[in-house]
């Protein structure tokens, strides 16, 4: 089990009502973490859908979702960049 | 970045004196070559009728990857000085939002990094824009896919 903070941004943050969160995991990939995730039901099935355009960083890198997550890894879900 | 000579990088919700910030980088006898961009709150975004912009972004990844990307510009191009302030917060129509000032010794190289440091970090640097229209309502600013094609010349 690893524990996990996870943090929203932007849309994703509006649309989930949430800022951040700490949480208990087997999840040993972003993938399977995200899979977790859509199983709360159907707003975050939605958010994190593949029409969605979404991103992930790990300890604040943009990464794959077939990243190995470790305990203490701050996990990020956020749209597309928009700076500038 | 300590070989720069001169390296700036604030995220801030306070404005900013651009013209006071390119002025700072010309002082510099080694530099023939001040370029600027500077990125404004304009009225027609994805919607029309814009009052302001409100500006989050992943404090701590931002400056990472802002860093990051300085590194990727200086390994290219020639360069002795780079500042980027980027605000945010909220943001009224007409303010500058984002300034990116690369001194060099030559134009080229400043031009070049100029663009290319804006190229990446409307790409990778994690901020996100709101506008904010003249009825109230607010809206998250959608990716654009020219953003990304801008980033393949410099593959």
């Amino acid at each position: 089990m690893k524990t996990l903070k996870l943090i929203y941004f932007a849309q994703i943050k509006d649309d989930l009502g949430l800022t951040s969160e700490m949480i208990v995991t087997k999840a040993m990939t972003i993938a399977v973490l995200l899979d977790e995730l859509r199983q709360r039901g159907a707003l975050w099935q939605q958010v994190l859908s593949e029409e969605r355009a979404y991103r992930v960083a790990v300890n604040q890198v943009m990464v794959s979702e077939d990243v190995v997550l470790s305990d203490g890894d701050e996990v990020a879900i956020f749209p597309p960049v928009t700076g500038g | 970045m300590n070989n720069l000579k001169k390296f700036k990088l604030h995220i801030q919700t306070a404005p900013f004196d651009s013209y006071n910030e390119i002025e700072s980088l010309t002082v510099d006898s080694d530099n023939g070559a001040v370029v600027s961009f500077i990125g404004l709150v304009r009225n027609n975004g994805d919607h029309s009728n814009i009052v302001g912009m409100e500006l989050e972004h992943y404090s701590g990844m931002t400056e990472k990857c802002l860093e990051k990307i300085i590194q990727k510009a200086r390994q290219r191009w020639l360069i002795n000085a780079v500042t980027i302030i980027h605000r945010v917060g909220h943001l009224k129509l007409n303010e500058p939002i984002v300034l990116v000032v690369v001194a060099s010794r030559h134009r080229k190289a400043a031009f070049a990094a100029c663009e290319f440091l804006m190229d990446y970090l409307k790409t990778r640097a994690p901020f996100w824009k709101k506008e904010i229209c003249a009825d109230g309502e607010s809206y998250w600013v959608s990716a654009k896919n020219s953003d990304y094609s801008a980033l393949e010349k410099w593959d």
